[in-house]
């Protein structure tokens, strides 16, 4: 039996995962897909919020101006990209300036740092391609954006690191309380464990709903973005938010920390947990909307779209707790914006409550720190040729656009928790996330991936279970 | 980083432009001449093109494409071309340092005396076209579909539709239908295809593929694979007409839809990029606005067929050469702009200095729709010194003229030599 079974390696789970793992614990993480960052967690807007947005007095305010404090410390142990380029939220009409007035001393009351309103002269300085009917904004100087894939996957990397066990394609299928704590059936068998932590993202409420009497709901609601080329991403240096008006809330232009500009989302609540398809008139909304804040978004230039779905909860809070009518089973549930912000300080209370219910110790040999995939652009070229020279795959490119090198992609697969995917290494190494979108690349990924794991090149998915990328071989059926 | 070697001309990209520029420049009279591929053998795509009808006007015959390359990379033997395979060129500088990098020597640098961009094109991805819907495992530009079956053997889907009828797109329709997959329909958003009329005629026609022009794909279906897509009619401006959807079952979606010169090494030398061609623009010696940065090829702007790119390749290599001796530099002349008008999307060379030219000059264009019973009119500031009756011209057909630089040198004053479509 585990101390603890976490239900979901998104990045609420692998902060959970990684600040339980600083205890002395037996813990297990159950994922139903292939790898960690799979749902929520790889579809967002990369977004590190300051944490004016939430109501005063509410747990996403605590959390979320918490999890920003604690972003660039975490980015520097665990080695991930984090870059502090403040936010904007413009208002474009006279007449709604008192709502950025509001949101002002709603940001102050939440602890949130060095907000200032900036009229339309300073802004314009700030930002060239701001819209010609800007008013004025809120700046926010702590706001920030982060790789999510990174995020998360060096909390799971780390957790695992600190002992705590990975099981992948594993969906959890049904829970029962047993004598000191749960079984939990999944279409791998049995696992039982003395407490569980629901941090199963939109599906948190069918885990919940499978142990308590009191009901919950979390509704996928939907998000479109647009992913524009390098090229485009100096077209703004902040986060660009819209005040939301009489429309409705607006759509964000922001650089990511790889040189991209991404602008989106939009918000659609649907039924289907697994419906992260874009729509036309979704692309079509976010295309119009970005409008309104930024002048000539190169639209042209759009590299890729995709849609995301933020675990929505009722009440629009997180829920973190322990369920009174369950004891020893914790939720982590609603998690939507600003989770990812919020995710190191999720991963603290849900850490600390489970802490409480088993009564850990702390371990002594914890490991803090860990080391990403080596990127071979920060290296001084002599590095680089040392590094060559001892390992030559780092002297070969296979993604041109984003120019990774085997080297990479060997480390991603290798690594603890390594890529068993073509997305898993895309998300590791950024092979082909670039202009491409992995024309090229994607047969020599998928020999690499081939040769490294012994897996026949038919076995090569895209993102695992039946995402196949070949079906079978030339004539075969003739 | 090890000592900087220097060259006279060195060629970024060892497909069919780069194998011909290279001929070229060691037959106009330099030994110093370096090929930097990244691939691990010579010949670029056409190693993957197994189809035959490569080198009708440079050889002759019909050949595949690896025969045509092979033939090529012969010549390149023979004269003894140094090439650097698997070596990626991570930089070109303005002052034409070549910063590369490969497994056996790590980082290292080049100095030359010409470079020429060679470095071909690629496919436009879904993401470029925004179609909503899935990301499932299953879409694939074809030319990646096209590796994946004529050089791995390996059959990416069984049951296809292809959007765009560009001639990868036809191509691979008839070669997946050989290789034992059905290919249920060809969309082509325009109203006229982007391919070549023999290739809709050899892979489309003679296997009874559909081909419904004025139609897009609307929507992407299946989580994991693939299992659908939805096309629909579109109207004049391109925007789907409801009512019209289809839904199709398929494993598999080809994207034709478009090529793009690859210059994200010549942007950071510094090179101006057209709009229109997304490649450099050059002059009448192929030359980019970077003196002694020369561009040839699919990566100059994207051509049909690579006899024509071999044909521009030997122009790049010869007056490359003809730079690194000396005999391109300091002149005097005014500078001639040729300028697109009417139908005319664009030219290739842009400007022309006389003193400059070879006695007979190419300039290849392409027409932005397809014009009936027309001619193809050339002036001379305002003198109609050329009109040439055409059936039909196409934007999948790239169209040429040739100048002569005797009569040029009879306009002296000539500022601009428009082309343009002209209707009866």
């Amino acid at each position: 039996m585990y101390d603890v079974i976490i239900i979901g390696a998104g990045v609420s789970g692998a902060a959970s995962a990684r600040e339980i793992s600083r205890y002395r614990v037996h813990a297990c993480v159950l994922e139903k897909e292939e790898d960690v960052c799979c749902g929520t967690s790889k579809a967002n807007s990369a977004i590190v919020h300051a944490g004016y947005d939430a109501e005063n007095g509410s747990l996403m305010a605590r959390l979320n101006v918490e999890g920003n404090k604690m972003m660039a410390g975490l980015a520097k142990d665990l080695d991930f990209e984090f870059i502090q380029n403040g936010s904007l939220v413009v208002c474009t009409e006279k007449e709604y300036l008192p709502g950025l007035e509001d949101l002002l001393q709603r940001g102050r009351k939440n602890g949130v740092e060095g907000l200032r309103i900036v009229g339309r002269e300073e802004l314009v300085s700030m930002e060239p391609n701001i819209s010609d009917n800007a008013v004025a904004a809120l700046y926010a100087p702590t706001g920030g954006i982060v790789c999510p894939f990174h995020l998360n996957i060096a909390l799971a990397e780390n957790a695992c690191a600190n002992g705590v066990e990975f099981r992948f394609n594993t969906e959890v299928e049904g829970i029962a309380p047993i004598d000191g704590g749960f079984r939990l059936q999944t279409n791998q068998g049995v696992f039982e464990a003395r407490c569980v932590v629901n941090a199963a993202g939109v599906y948190a409420d069918k885990i919940h709903n499978m142990v308590s009497e009191k009901k919950m709901t979390i509704i996928p609601r939907r998000g479109d973005y647009f992913l524009l080329d390098k090229m485009a991403g100096s077209h703004v240096k902040r986060t660009i938010f819209a005040l939301p008006n009489k429309f409705g809330k607006g759509v964000l232009v922001s650089p990511t920390v790889h040189g991209n500009l991404i602008v989106g989302p939009t918000a659609i609540d649907i039924e289907d947990k697994e419906g992260v398809n874009t729509t036309r008139e979704g692309l079509d909304e976010a295309a119009k909307k970005c409008a309104v804040t930024v002048k000539n978004v190169p639209l042209r230039q759009v590299i890729t779209s995709f849609a995301g779905l933020r675990a929505h909860q009722e009440g629009h809070e997180f829920i973190i707790e322990e369920l009174k009518d369950v004891p020893g089973f914790v939720d982590c549930a609603g998690i939507e914006s600003p989770g990812l912000t919020s995710s190191p300080a999720i991963g603290c209370m849900v850490a600390d409550l489970v802490r409480g219910i088993l009564n850990l110790e702390e371990k002594t040999d914890f490991i803090a720190t860990r080391k990403g995939i080596l990127n071979p652009e920060t290296l001084s070229i002599d590095e680089r040729n040392a590094l060559i020279n001892e390992q030559p795959a780092y002297g070969n490119i296979i993604c041109r656009c984003e120019m990774v090198t085997e080297g990479e992609i060997l480390d991603a697969i290798h690594r603890p928790l390594g890529a068993k995917s073509l997305d898993g290494i895309k998300r590791r190494t950024r092979a082909g996330m670039g202009r491409c979108q992995a024309g090229f690349c994607s047969p020599k990924t998928m020999e690499i991936l081939s040769r490294e794991l012994s897996l026949d090149m038919q076995k090569i998915t895209k993102s695992g279970g039946n995402s196949a990328l070949v079906v079978g071989t030339n004539k075969d059926r003739m | 980083m090890s000592k900087v070697k220097e060259y006279d001309i060195v060629i970024i990209g060892g497909g069919p432009a780069g194998l011909a520029a290279a001929a070229e420049a060691k037959r106009s009279g330099t030994d110093s001449v370096l090929i930097l591929e990244r691939d691990q053998e010579l010949g670029g795509i056409l190693n993957q093109c197994i189809h035959n009808g490569f080198g009708l006007h440079t050889f002759k015959e019909e050949l595949t494409g690896p025969e045509y390359a092979a033939r090529f990379i012969a010549q390149a033997e023979e004269l003894g071309i140094a090439c650097k395979l698997n070596t990626m060129v991570m930089d070109i500088g303005s002052d034409r340092v070549i910063t590369a990098m490969n497994r056996q020597e790590g980082m290292f640098q080049i100095q030359a005396k010409a470079v020429i961009l060679a470095m071909g094109c690629r496919e436009r991805s879904r993401g470029a076209l925004n179609i909503p819907g899935y990301r499932p495992a299953g879409i694939y530009s074809a030319g990646t579909a096209q590796r994946l079956v004529n050089r791995e053997g390996l059959l990416p889907g069984r049951e296809v539709v292809i959007l765009g009828s560009g001639d990868i797109g036809l191509i691979m329709a008839r070669r997946m239908t050989l290789e034992g997959a059905k290919v249920k329909v060809v969309a082509e958003l325009m109203p006229y295809s982007g391919g070549l009329k023999r290739n809709i005629v050899q892979c489309l026609d003679d296997y009874g593929i559909p081909l419904k022009l004025s139609h897009t794909v609307v929507e992407i279906r299946g989580k994991e694979r693939l299992n659908g897509v939805t096309i629909a009619q579109v109207d004049s401006k391109g925007k789907p007409i409801p009512g019209t959807e289809e839904d199709y079952c398929c494993d598999t979606l080809l994207l034709s839809v478009g090529l793009i010169p690859e210059n994200e090494l010549s942007r950071g030398a510094g090179v101006a990029i057209s709009p229109v061609t997304s490649g450099p623009v050059v002059n009448e010696s192929l030359e980019t606005n970077i003196e002694g940065v020369f561009a040839c090829g699919n990566v100059l702007h994207v051509h049909d067929l690579v006899d024509f790119v071999s044909e521009e390749a030997k122009a790049a290599g010869r007056n490359a050469v003809a730079y690194v001796q000396g005999r391109k530099k300091n002149v005097s002349g005014r500078e001639i702009s040729i300028c697109p008008a009417d139908g005319v999307r664009y030219t290739v060379p842009s400007t022309i200095r006389r003193e400059m030219m070879d006695d007979k000059l190419t300039v290849r264009f392409r027409v932005g729709n397809v014009y009936r019973n027309c001619f193809i009119s050339m002036y001379f500031d305002g003198e109609r010194v050329m009109h040439r009756k055409r059936p039909v011209v196409a934007p999948g057909e790239m169209e040429e003229i040739k100048l002569e630089k005797e009569k040029l040198l009879s306009y002296p004053d000539l500022t601009t030599i428009t082309v343009k479509i002209e209707e009866e």
